[in-house]
């Protein structure tokens, strides 16, 4: 079966509150300001409503009043907008969420899930762009999951309402919403935590997350018409936890290595994949490694200067031609 | 009342005596870190907590002892706890800060103002959500001054949910209190329940050394909320105890002397003072003229609170470390990686 991104949230959410009672939104505008996509909800709103509550401007209290529910029993999505909202909320979801099962000596756990749409989405401006994932991987006891594709779009959104027993930050973007992927009903998913491959290859890795999985796959298919070049593309899936051992695997084959990620490029998840490939696969080096990444600016409104800093497929090619040595 | 009010004065008595302990052992350079007392404000977690059914759960703050206790923790596992031993509640993860103990409805604890009023808020909707049980937020008049506080009475009372917001203002005597300082509210509202009232949540206030009145204040409130009515708030008007005005924790006077209900004097000004803002003491002699206990019992009953004390202490201090390795242990659930 094939379906689009935005089709894979709202079957993970329709599906979810069908197979567990426990399962509540608190907020429910999964697709932002998508008004397409937001027509694919219109299922669970109207078999579910009683389970989606009425919230507030008040993310701070949202995201808490989702631990503090999970705690007790139930298994709150909380959907706090636009990724820069986390913001908002974080001394919930960084210093409660994150503890509570450590702080308690493992008697209790928050089965929560913090969603949100994130990225630079196109005119975000500054306060609407805000990437999470690497400050939040600094957060121990946090998983930070980031599909870059339909299949993990619904599946891991799926995993977290019905599964997880610990808080998830899901982190979406929005210009993934029409991406679609292959389902097999009858296939196991991947684990959480694993890596996928999006694409083998065997002259150079591509490692990827979220938005940048596509880009990364559009690269890849310019290398290989244009260039000859076989790139792998790995899919991370989650940040917490984060595959090492995929990655360096796929570094161990090909040799050379780019990076490319959406967070800015200083202590981020681009510069944590480096310091693994660094100090556990060094000797499988052929040539210094290339991040990929959003430079250390705030992110502007007009669109030139947005695209100066996006991570796109030509980027990436043209990194992977200088790693090749081209 | 006499078997109930014997019941809370020990309560109240093993309080004291725990908190005492605790400021002893921290003299003895035992207790490391800093730490904080419920001296003075004892009546309000037992009244609250004897409104209770054990499924309702109950979230609080940095002093957190007196409520834990109230509620029928061990106060061995506490004490162990709170030294940072195996035995403790969470194995020495949390000390006295986050103090949590799953089995008593007590999921977490927040040491950051206003912490816990988001958590407790969720907690309400479990319990709508299961239909059982109530959520009790306990917090300071500073939490008022946290975003956290309006958002939670918003989403509060926008959900209905079941919780009593218990803030228990400990500041200076409500005649003495100064604006601005670092002991007290900086709230700049007649009255603290305006704010929620505000919001639509019925908001009142009671005498936090007023035993019977607490009683009945909690328990009317506890039955509004676990009746459907959505949330309440009370401020609870209690005097800061001096031996809290300190960065540390200090005992002006020594210990409590069970004299000082019997026309004794403690050899400090602001204690002599304080006492007759003691709930404690007015509890007790409110007994005592009552002839409910006299003080031969008075003295057969702190004895036996001593004893247990002392005994967690030596069971507290006898519970080896954590071995390093747990260090590494619950930063996770357990769970399934699929679906």
């Amino acid at each position: 079966m094939k379906i689009t991104f935005a089709e894979g949230l709202a079957k993970a959410v329709y599906e979810s509150l069908a197979a567990d009672p426990r399962v509540v939104l608190i907020g429910s505008s999964f697709m932002g300001l998508n008004m397409t996509a937001r027509k694919l909800m219109e299922p669970a709103v109207r078999d579910y409503s009683d389970r989606m509550l009425v919230t507030p401007v008040s993310e701070l209290a949202l995201a808490g009043a989702g631990i503090g529910a999970a705690m007790c029993g139930q298994r709150p999505v909380v959907d706090l907008g636009t990724g820069s909202f986390i913001y908002q909320a974080f001394a919930q979801v960084a210093n409660e969420a994150a503890n509570i099962h450590y702080m308690s000596g493992g008697q209790s756990s928050a089965p929560v899930t913090f969603y949100c749409l994130a990225g630079m989405r196109g005119m975000g401006a500054a306060q609407h762009s805000q990437r999470t994932q690497a400050m939040l991987g600094q957060v121990p006891g946090l998983q930070v999951l980031t599909p870059g594709g339909a299949d993990d779009a619904y599946q891991l959104l799926k995993w977290c309402l019905l599964k997880s027993q610990n808080p998830t930050v899901f982190i979406c973007h929005s210009l993934l919403f029409t991406e679609t992927s292959e389902i097999a009903a009858d296939e196991p998913m991947l684990p959480v935590g694993q890596a996928r491959i999006r694409r083998q290859g065997t002259d150079l890795s591509i490692i990827a997350s979220s938005i940048t999985v596509p880009r990364a796959m559009a690269a890849a298919e310019i290398l290989d018409k244009k260039h000859g070049v076989a790139a792998e593309v790995v899919d991370l899936r989650s940040i917490v936890p984060l595959d090492r051992e995929t990655i360096l695997k796929s570094v161990a084959k090909t040799g050379r290595v780019v990076i490319a990620d959406e967070c800015h490029k200083s202590f981020g998840v681009a510069a944590e994949i480096a310091a693994t490939i660094a100090e556990e696969g060094f000797s499988y080096l052929t040539a210094p490694l290339i991040r990929v990444v959003v430079a250390d600016v705030p992110i502007p409104f007009s669109q030139p200067l947005e695209e100066e800093l996006t991570v796109s497929p030509d980027k990436i090619v043209a990194a992977a031609l200088k790693v090749l040595g081209n | 009342m006499s078997a109930a009010g014997l019941q809370q004065l020990q309560e109240m008595l093993k309080i004291r005596r725990f908190e005492e302990q605790c400021i002893a052992l921290a003299r003895a350079d035992k207790l490391p870190g800093h730490y904080h007392v419920y001296i003075g404000q004892e009546a309000t977690a037992v009244a609250a907590c004897a409104a209770l059914a054990p499924e309702d759960f109950i979230f609080s703050t940095w002093r957190n002892h007196g409520h834990l206790l109230a509620r029928g923790a061990s106060p061995v596992k506490m004490l162990a706890e709170i030294l940072g031993r195996s035995g403790g509640y969470a194995s020495g993860k949390s000390g006295t800060l986050h103090l949590s103990a799953g089995e008593l409805g007590v999921p977490s604890t927040s040491a950051l103002v206003g912490g816990s009023l988001p958590l407790a808020t969720g907690a309400a909707l479990a319990c709508k959500r299961s239909g059982k049980g109530i959520a009790v937020a306990f917090f300071g008049d500073a939490a008022l001054e946290e975003g956290a506080f309006y958002e939670s009475m918003i989403i509060a009372q926008v959900w209905q949910v079941p919780i009593l917001f218990i803030c228990e203002n400990n500041s200076i005597p409500p005649k003495e209190r100064k604006r601005g300082q670092y002991t007290s509210s900086t709230l700049p509202a007649e009255r603290l329940g305006d704010v929620p009232q505000a919001l639509q949540v019925p908001s009142e206030a009671v005498d936090g050394t007023d035993v019977a009145a607490m009683n009945e204040c909690f328990a009317r409130l506890t039955a509004e909320v676990r009746g459907g009515g959505g949330p309440r708030f009370v401020e609870v008007c209690c005097s800061r105890w001096p031996g809290n005005i300190m960065t540390w924790p200090e005992l002006p006077g020594g210990e409590w002397q069970i004299d000082w209900a019997f026309g004794g004097k403690p050899d400090h000004e602001g204690m002599a003072t304080w006492l007759e803002s003691d709930p404690l003491q007015r509890y007790l002699k409110k007994l005592v003229a009552a002839g409910t206990l006299d003080r031969a019992q008075v003295e057969a009953m702190d004895a036996a609170v001593l004893k247990e004390i002392a005994g967690a202490a030596k069971l507290a201090l006898e519970s080896p470390f954590p071995p390093a390795s747990d260090a590494y242990r619950h930063v996770f659930a357990a769970q399934e990686a699929r679906l």
